[in-house]
């Protein structure tokens, strides 16, 4: 079943699309994460021009965040204060991304800076997971209690000025980090199309120490915001948003999540986080080989200058 | 006797009546009028909708004044071409930087026919010379290219021009289709020609070529608009014109359907 995509200009099978959604939608209900770094992908590797894949991903994102936030916010696990502050810094990031993203475009190297960012981090993260969550596993196994947060025991971060308190999440930590990182995802969500969720989780358990049960609303909450902000500005500056691919992805994405996220209770926490790296490590072997074999083609045509 | 005489009559009868009998020295024939083609599209405009998936276009045309003898010796040939809108093009090329496949050199090309559908009676080399081809700039290979600048040597700037057509050619914007033009009568034919799923929009030029013995003859064209059907030139127009409400838009409709997704599908 074919449809057109007015702003793509091409034509796509929509039941493609629609599983496409549906199961990165299971994967990120299952996870916590919004699952744009996995549509992004998916819609190169569909030959979605890079430009309209990361666009219409950040757009598809919101879907499935504003959906698996609600379920947070109703359970009462989402820092609304601390999502705030991530968010001021995610606003800032992403607007210097689009600008990194339109001189690129010109550049011409837009598709090797998305895959070769996508290869670093899901690459570096996928593999910090993997590593993480297996020692996890192994300790439980031997009977040690996994315990990720340790009172009392406090890194560089914590002796950072500017402290705030952060009530829901049990925290009291510098400004500064928490905006930091906040900027640093806004910025991939508008060069990668992404949420930032899979770098946005670890961050918050391993380097703020905030909570694992209010992790995952609070990146969900904030990853809304930022991402609706790459998008209102990927459609006013590049015109890549394409508004029906989109709502394809989000069908399916939001139907997948909801099962994804029922699925998700019945696996351990560590289980989970080695099924996620490994995961993202697939994703990432694979944009890795597409960079290093020699590619169809070595032409390509691309409108204007 | 009396039946030869009558015999020789009709057949007298039957020269005088037939323009084939220009050849032969009757005083009373007229010059022979000028061979011309027409064609007639059966609609100026297609639309691409939602379901588009590319699309078989079918011209119709018509050999005027034809020589009957050439014509039952078949010799008469027609080539018929779509040709998309022009635009500026860049053609990149890849190579190895430090192991990795990046864009290296690029070349800019104006007025590109976005896409380029040619049919023809038979096999291109059997209807003319390459010459007549070049001078008419007709076929995928002869199509005027020209860089947006000359500052690369002509070896450099030959291999992105073929580049270019060969990419064209991938993804079937520029296609061939040998015998897609079909004589119905002794001066009815029917040209049919394929439009690519990602045929651009725009005004495209249909143009239809004449050849008698492998000599150019004559040309003629027409136009046809190939524009986006109501709700997806709305929203391509939206997303141009008025970009940032577009991006609102685009905000809500995620919204809205996150929050019916979740109350739809909800498992918890």
């Amino acid at each position: 079943m074919g449809i057109y995509l007015p702003i793509a200009e091409m034509s796509v099978n929509v039941l493609v699309l629609l599983a496409m959604g549906a199961a990165v939608g299971f994967l990120s209900g299952m996870f916590g994460v919004g699952g744009g770094f996995l549509i992004t992908p998916l819609l190169i590797f569909y030959n979605i021009p890079p430009a309209i894949a990361v666009a219409t991903g950040a757009n598809q994102v919101i879907a499935s965040s504003f959906s698996g936030a609600l379920a947070h916010f109703k359970r009462g696990t989402l820092d609304v204060k601390l999502g705030t502050v991530l968010l001021a810094g995610g606003i800032f990031g992403s607007t210097i991304g689009i600008y990194i993203f339109a001189l690129l475009r010109s550049l011409g190297q837009l598709d090797l800076i998305i895959s070769l960012t996508y290869v670093a981090f899901l690459g570096t993260v996928g593999g910090l997971m993997l590593v993480e969550s297996v020692n996890a596993i192994r300790r439980s196994k031997g009977g040690v209690q996994p315990s990720l947060k340790r009172p009392g025991q406090h890194n560089w971060i914590h002796r950072l000025p500017l402290k705030m308190r952060f009530r829901t999440s049990k925290l009291f930590v510098s400004v500064i980090p928490v905006l930091g990182l906040g900027a640093g995802i806004g910025l991939l969500s508008s060069v990668m199309g992404v949420g930032g969720g899979f770098i946005m989780v670890p961050a918050l358990i391993y380097l703020l120490k905030v909570p694992t049960n209010i992790v995952v609303g609070t990146s969900l909450f904030q990853i809304i915001f930022v991402a609706a902000y790459t998008t209102i500005v990927h459609a006013e500056t590049n015109q890549t948003v394409d508004i029906v691919l989109a709502f394809i992805l989000m069908v399916g994405g939001v139907a997948g999540a909801q099962y994804g996220a029922k699925a998700g209770q019945r696996l351990r926490g560590e289980q989970l986080r080695a099924l996620l790296a490994m995961l993202v490590l697939a994703v990432a072997i694979r944009l890795a080989f597409d960079l290093f074999l020699p590619p169809p083609s070595i032409y390509s045509l691309a409108p204007g200058i | 006797m009396r039946r030869r005489l009558l015999a020789t009559l009709a057949l007298a009868v039957a020269a005088w009546a037939s323009p084939a009998a220009a050849q032969g020295p009757v005083p009373l024939q007229p010059p022979p009028l000028p061979e011309g083609i027409q064609i007639g599209l059966s609609t100026d405009v297609i639309r691409i909708t939602a379901d588009f998936a590319g699309a078989d276009l079918t011209i119709f045309g018509s050999l005027e004044n034809p020589d009957p003898l050439i014509n039952r010796q078949g010799r008469y040939d027609v080539v018929v071409v779509l040709e998309g809108p022009g635009r500026l093009v860049t053609v990149r090329r890849k190579s190895r930087v430090l192991g990795i496949w990046m864009n290296t050199q690029s070349e800019s090309f104006v007025n590109v026919p976005e896409s380029y559908s040619i049919a023809t009676t038979r096999m291109p080399q059997d209807i003319t010379d390459q010459n007549s081809y070049r001078q008419l700039a007709l076929g995928t290979d002869f199509i005027h290219i020209q860089p947006a600048e000359i500052v690369d040597n002509p070896a450099t700037l030959q291999e992105f021009r073929t580049a270019l057509r060969e990419r064209k050619e991938a993804v079937g914007l520029f296609n061939e289709r040998i015998g897609g033009v079909q004589f119905l009568s002794s001066n009815l034919f029917r040209a049919s020609l394929r439009l690519a799923p990602d045929v651009p929009v725009g005004t495209h030029k249909a143009r239809a070529f004449l050849f008698r013995n492998g000599l150019f003859i004559k040309e003629t064209s027409a136009q046809l608009a190939i524009v986006k059907s109501g709700f997806e030139q709305m929203l391509f127009r939206l997303s141009r014109n008025h970009s940032l409400f577009y991006g609102f838009c685009a905000v809500g409709l995620a919204i809205v359907t996150g929050w019916l997704g979740r109350i739809v599908f909800r498992r918890d």
